[in-house]
């Protein structure tokens, strides 16, 4: 398999605090990686540093769209902007914070398209009631504000927005942390088959073991903004060897 | 004029505008910021465009003021006067005889000449304005060719319209790369943009920017391949001079509410109205 993006000794501090402390790590091409850890470990920096949201203060990210890795660094803001738009995904726990809440559902969807030059209102319309059909909401909301969607409605419509592009690589932060535990459980389905359907990269932040054992391929822990353990889910969640991981597993798995 | 440098400004401030200029000309369509001055007139008199006219007016210049396509509004026949006081200069109402056109929500009818400069009072330069309150974030987006928010509020507008609905200040591509106002002058004068012989400057001086369409530039209205730009003019005809063709404004003739259309060109009006005079004798 071959790797799509690389991340080698990254270093970023917040005052005193160390957020990244080292921090190297390997995506392949179709994988799942989610980064767990306790609050406060430095998974949103990670994750932030990955999708060139920020810029770590040491280290390199190095991305391959095919044509052999390059620095982000060194690639400028506007071919990362473009990235960002296109074929990177970004999914917040707050879907609040990611959607036009006074912008219809189909607007909504069609944003990503037409950043990217899509020029044709019948085809964003067919391409975004596709797409609400894709995340199990009722395509009759085209055109409904999403103010008044629910929060696992608008979660979907979140999900809907970023793969409409057909991204290759997805960044999600707690896509389930802010839902009842009953919606939750229904979002994360849909996401594991979107996830597989179309053969996406993603690199998933959760503090919720259950949900990286169902949906990660491979798992790295995170401590003081340290990896102390990394390797495939099952064999890190089965047999941690490391005291902390040990201790987080413990703590989360039923007995 | 005694007490006043010729056109009011002072040189330096001139060269400070004339420079903004050319640095608008050679980006089309880039907003360019300048040290705007205090006018002896109000903001909404269209300062912008009134230090843009200081800066490039000449001895040798023709001018004509455009109001919403008249010449004889007081805020028209006030910039007029202003210019023929401080600068001495010729002034005119007809778009032909004219070399500066100063002008507020209207492009002339008539076909403007590469010898002739047009300058656009702005009121909001950004036409992302509405979409991105942060100026900084506006710029951005700018720098990075980053308009889909642009994009999906004209789909929403035919959503909920079922047109592209914004009849005043369609935003514009220019050159391929910016995004930009062309002040608010109605749709249908849009198309007068495109590789217009003149050049095109918008002045905006509460929001001190400057920016500019050079000659011969591409100014593409935004729309979609199956909604295209397609502006509209009310389908009468002009009750003075029977144009067809030209842009009409509604007015109140007694009252009793009696309306009738006539061309908001006044100049252009008057032409025709000549033309047919002089045919007929
Ligand atoms: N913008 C910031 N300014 C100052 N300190 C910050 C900032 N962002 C994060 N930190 C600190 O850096 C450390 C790592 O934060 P981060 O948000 O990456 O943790 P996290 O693992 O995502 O936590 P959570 O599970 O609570 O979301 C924490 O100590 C946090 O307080
Ligand atoms: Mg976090």
């Amino acid at each position: 398999m071959i790797t799509l993006l690389e991340a080698h000794a990254l270093h970023h501090r917040f005052g005193r605090t160390a957020a990244l402390d080292d921090v190297s790590l390997t995506l392949r091409r179709h994988e799942i990686l989610a980064i767990v850890g306790e609050s406060g470990s430095g998974k949103t920096t990670l994750l932030n540093a990955l999708s060139g949201r920020l810029t770590p203060q040491r280290g390199d990210i190095l991305y391959d769209d095919g044509g052999g890795p390059r620095a982000l660094a060194s690639c400028g803001e506007v071919v990362l902007r473009k990235l960002q738009r296109a074929r990177w995904g970004y999914i917040a726990q707050d879907p609040r914070s990611a959607l036009r809440l006074d912008i219809s559902a189909g607007g909504n969807i069609g944003e990503r398209l037409m950043a990217s030059g899509a020029r044709h209102y019948g085809d964003i319309r067919a391409i975004a009631t596709h797409w609400l059909e894709a995340v199990e909401i009722d395509p009759a909301r085209l055109d409904d504000l999403p103010r008044y969607f629910s929060g696992g409605m608008l979660q979907r419509l979140q999900i809907a927005a970023t793969l409409v592009t057909a991204p290759e690589l997805v960044f999600m932060d707690e896509p389930t942390g802010g839902l009842d535990v009953s919606v939750q459980a229904r979002i994360l389905d849909l996401i594991r088959s979107l996830v597989r359907r179309l053969g996406l990269a993603v690199v998933l932040v959760t503090h919720d073991i259950g949900v990286a054992r169902l949906l990660a391929d491979r798992l790295i822990v995170m401590r003081h903004g340290r990896i102390v353990e990394s390797g495939l889910t099952d064999q890190v969640l089965d047999d941690p060897h490391d005291e902390y991981t040990q201790l987080l597993v413990a703590s989360v798995l039923p007995a | 004029m005694q007490g006043y440098n010729f056109a009011y400004l002072d040189e330096q401030t001139k060269r400070m505008i004339r420079r903004a200029v050319l640095k608008a000309v050679a980006i089309p369509g880039h907003q360019v910021p300048f040290a705007s001055r205090e006018m002896p007139l109000p903001y909404g008199w269209g300062t912008g465009g009134i230090q843009l006219t200081a800066a490039l007016i000449g001895p040798d210049d023709v001018l004509k003021v455009i109001d919403q396509g008249a010449d004889d509004t007081t805020n028209a026949v006030s910039i007029r006067s202003f210019f023929a006081r401080v600068a001495g200069v010729r002034t005119t109402t007809r778009t032909t005889e004219a070399s500066l056109i100063q002008t507020r929500h209207r492009i002339p009818e008539t076909p403007l000449r590469a010898d002739q400069i047009i300058i656009y009072q702005v009121p909001m330069p950004d036409p992302l304005y509405r979409l991105e309150p942060s100026r900084p974030v506006a710029r951005r987006l700018h720098a990075m060719v980053d308009y889909g928010a642009m994009h999906v509020k004209l789909y929403e507008d035919i959503t909920r319209f079922g047109r592209v609905a914004v009849s005043y200040d369609h935003p514009v591509m220019v050159n391929q790369r910016y995004l930009m106002s062309p002040s608010p002058i109605p749709a249908f004068d849009n198309p007068k943009l495109h590789r217009s012989p003149a050049l095109q400057l918008f002045g905006a001086g509460r929001e001190k920017r400057i920016y500019a369409v050079p000659p011969f530039t591409s100014v593409v209205s935004l729309d979609f391949e199956d909604h295209e730009f397609n502006p509209q003019r009310a389908p009468q005809t002009c009750a003075l001079c029977g144009s067809t063709t030209s842009y009409l404004d509604e007015m109140v003739i007694d009252d009793q509410g009696g309306r009738m259309f006539a061309c908001s060109d006044t100049d252009f009006c008057e032409q025709q109205r000549q033309a047919q005079h002089d045919h007929a004798a």
